[in-house]
């Protein structure tokens, strides 16, 4: 199963190079990361995707926690949260079926953001499945190219996962 | 208060007076020649080396003993990857260095320039945390964080890597022991509503076994053990790291569990209803196939690193804490519940598989274990053994009786060959009133053979046991076993002669290949001052038992052997 887990950690050098060496090392399954900073000065918040049982899961918790510079985990899973993930699409759009995929792009509420004579750039937020749609659906014309940047994640309501 | 500037080097060795730190393990090179300088006419003692390798293994055999950080000083590049198997070795084993590396100038870094290597990123997965200084500002800071990690919760190595211009910066120089990490605060005290159901499952057990590990060495926790065990009248079985947390020769101690443990220790294992593991972390070598281990039996799982808890067995009470503080926790607490019947059991387990003591049945041959039996009786008390790796140090581990915490250095998780006659030395310096006994073999020996130099110049008085069996008598039994005698280069056929190679550098040497003779130069060595090699030429086809299979259940054993 994926979990969700946000990783507060010290901004330090080699922090991240830190968290994502203890992935490989300990043969567990890293989906995605994205990383960015925080509200207090010197710390950032990486979202970090990984599929894996209960049990695997705990020990990747337990060993993040191992790590100095690593202040807090918490595993967003099974909170109520709110989980975006942005994607840029580049896709292949002729004068003839451009406003085929303006209207996809509107359903998903995404934006053209570059358009050039053959192609033109697609952004989308959203969760997975949303990705995975518009994604599927934009196939028909041609995706030349694809940017994700990984998960980020809150909890909905007031509780919050690091006092800045 | 005005703050003090004070130049990089110098702030290492304020640094390390203000630890108290009494001996570094060293070698120099062009990145630390600020730092040897400032060395040159400083008051704390050096040990110079002859391999950056030895440094670590002396730094780590020193600590062990001492259960303060070893300190090691190296150059950048070849120096500080010398060390790397000394880190790791320290890691897995979880033992308290710091480690200072000399790196290029900050204006080289990341050019491939002369004896430039990334040492932080290499030792990354292998220290418990790790420091690349930039900013000569940072340095005071980094150096108190570093010991304050090594040495606090469950202890490790930490390396600093520092530029070669940043010895020579200034900066005010405050130095502050009371760390905080916002990252890093290790736990201590023990839940206390599972050291009641820790107390509950003890008095409702009947055949409850500790099964206790290094942990207990490293916090201290051998008399709240052996109260613990003596009133709850419970049988004790000890990880190769946990030789001597309890008595060798105590009454409630049944030996070893594992691949080469006493089957009595296996059985009990087997056969518990309840396990108190302390200080363990369940490694493969003691569990066996790990579906089998233990079946039925509930297991509390005390330990200092919530990360070992529940990582390859299941845990049913879970406690996080310094062994040694929740062990007393848990003495407040107990009730002690009827074990009579479950220590009949044990006893005649014991009457029924004694240790084969490898007899020679009246033949000339010498072995092996008539060696360490008798390195154990003539050297009585008092004595700390380091060993190497390979049957050997499997053979001391079964025959020298251990009676002290920290008195058994050894190689556990890594198994380094090469580690125990540097670890020897680090452990002399450290107990200088103590006999130091390294016991080696022919293979791990030649590993770090020139360290005869080290321990001839300074008179470590220690006495190099060498059992020389002519191969690599692990991997020879592994192949003797597992793969139809194809004995595929575990002979050591070359191998010099050692009395004459101890000799060369300054030292004793003696050779014993008979029962009479080993025992004539035991007595020998051990009042002759030191360092005397004894080469003890055994029998070659001698392999280490009781012995279980890799990955087969630990009730599952190979008995073979002479009794």
């Amino acid at each position: 199963m994926k979990h969700v887990l946000a990783v507060i950690v010290e901004n330090k050098p080699g922090a991240l190079t830190r968290v994502s060496g203890l992935f490989s090392r300990r043969g567990f399954n890293i989906e995605n990361i994205a990383v960015g900073e925080t509200m207090a000065p010197g710390v950032s918040r990486m979202t970090i995707t990984v599929d894996g049982s209960e049990t695997v899961i705990e020990q990747v918790v337990k060993q993040l926690h191992k790590l100095i510079n690593v202040i807090k985990v918490s595993n967003l899973t099974n909170e109520p949260s709110v989980m975006r993930e942005l994607m840029l699409l580049k896709v292949t759009a002729e004068a003839g079926n451009r406003s085929d995929i303006q209207q996809i792009v509107e359903t998903f509420r995404g934006k053209v953001v570059d358009v050039a004579p053959d192609s033109m750039i697609i952004e989308v937020t959203g969760n997975d499945d949303k990705l995975e749609a518009i994604k599927l659906l934009l196939q028909h014309f041609g995706i030349r190219e694809v940017a994700r940047t990984g998960k980020i994640a809150l909890l909905r309501g007031s509780k919050i996962t690091i006092k800045s | 208060m005005k703050e003090k500037m004070a130049k990089g080097s110098a702030m290492i060795l304020a640094a390390l007076e203000k630890e108290g730190v009494e001996i570094i393990f060293g070698f120099p090179g062009g990145t630390v020649l600020p730092l040897y300088d400032q060395l040159y006419d400083a008051p704390i003692k050096h040990l110079l080396v002859r391999h950056e390798q030895a440094a670590v293994h002396a730094a780590d055999g020193y600590a062990r003993v001492t259960g303060r950080p070893g300190v090691v000083f190296a150059t950048s590049g070849p120096g500080a990857t010398n060390l790397v198997t000394g880190i790791a070795n320290a890691y897995m084993d979880s033992v308290p260095l710091v480690l200072i590396t000399g790196q290029v100038a900050s204006a080289f870094i990341g050019t491939d320039a002369f004896q430039e290597a990334d040492i932080t990123g290499i030792t990354l997965p292998i220290t418990k945390h790790n420091y690349l200084v930039k900013d000569i500002e940072e340095l005071p800071g980094v150096l108190a964080e570093a010991f304050y990690i090594a040495s606090t919760g469950r202890q490790g190595p930490v390396l600093i890597d520092i530029p070669k211009d940043v010895f020579d910066q200034e900066a005010p120089f405050i130095y502050n022991q009371n760390c905080d990490i916002a990252g890093y605060k290790p736990t201590y005290e023990g839940h206390a509503g599972q050291i009641s159901r820790a107390v509950k499952a003890i008095r409702d057990a009947q055949r409850p076994v500790i099964f206790g590990g290094g942990g207990l060495i490293r916090s201290g926790a051998s008399a709240a053990l052996r109260e613990l065990a003596e009133k709850a009248r419970i049988p004790i079985v000890l990880s190769l790291m946990g030789l001597g947390a309890y008595p060798g020769d105590g009454e409630l101690f049944l030996g070893m569990p594992g691949m080469h443990g006493s089957v009595t220790a296996n059985y009990a294992l087997t056969e518990a209803d309840l396990i108190i593991a302390t200080g363990v972390r369940f490694d493969d070598r003691v569990t066996g196939k790990l579906e089998f281990f233990a079946n039925n039996a509930k297991i509390i799982h005390i330990d200092i690193d919530p990360a070992e808890i529940g990582k390859n067995v299941t845990i049913d009470v879970p406690i996080v804490g310094d062994v040694r503080l929740v062990l007393e926790e848990l003495l407040r607490k107990l009730r002690p519940g009827n074990t009579v019947k479950w220590l009949k059991q044990i006893e005649s387990w014991q009457n029924e598989y004694p240790l084969p003591i490898g007899s020679n049945n009246g033949a000339s041959t010498l072995k092996p274990q008539f060696v360490i039996r008798e390195l154990s009786r003539l050297s009585g008390g008092n004595t700390i053994v380091a060993t190497d790796v390979g049957q050997h140090q499997m053979w001391s581990a079964q025959h020298f009786v251990i009676r002290e915490p920290r008195a058994f250095i050894t190689s556990g998780g890594l198994g380094t060959m090469g580690y125990g006659f540097p670890a020897a030395i680090g452990a002399k310096l450290a107990a200088p009133d103590k006999k130091v006994i390294c016991i080696t073999g022919d293979g791990s020996f030649q590993m770090n053979i020139q360290e005869l130099a080290t321990a001839v110049y300074n008179k470590i008085d220690i006495t190099i046991a060498l059992i020389n069996n002519g191969c690599l008598g692990m991997v020879r039994q592994w192949q003797d076993i597992f793969y139809e005698k194809r004995y595929s280069y575990t002979s050591m056929a070359g191998s010099p002669d050692f009395v004459r190679v101890a000799e060369a550098y300054g030292a004793k040497g003696l050779r014993a290949s008979d029962e009479k003779t080993a025992t004539a130069a035991i007595t020998q060595a051990l009042t002759e001052k030191g360092p005397v090699l004894i080469d003890f030429v055994v029998d070659p086809e001698e392999n280490v038992y009781p012995m279980v299979a890799p990955n087969r259940p630990i009730n599952e054993i190979i008995i073979r052997g002479d009794y």
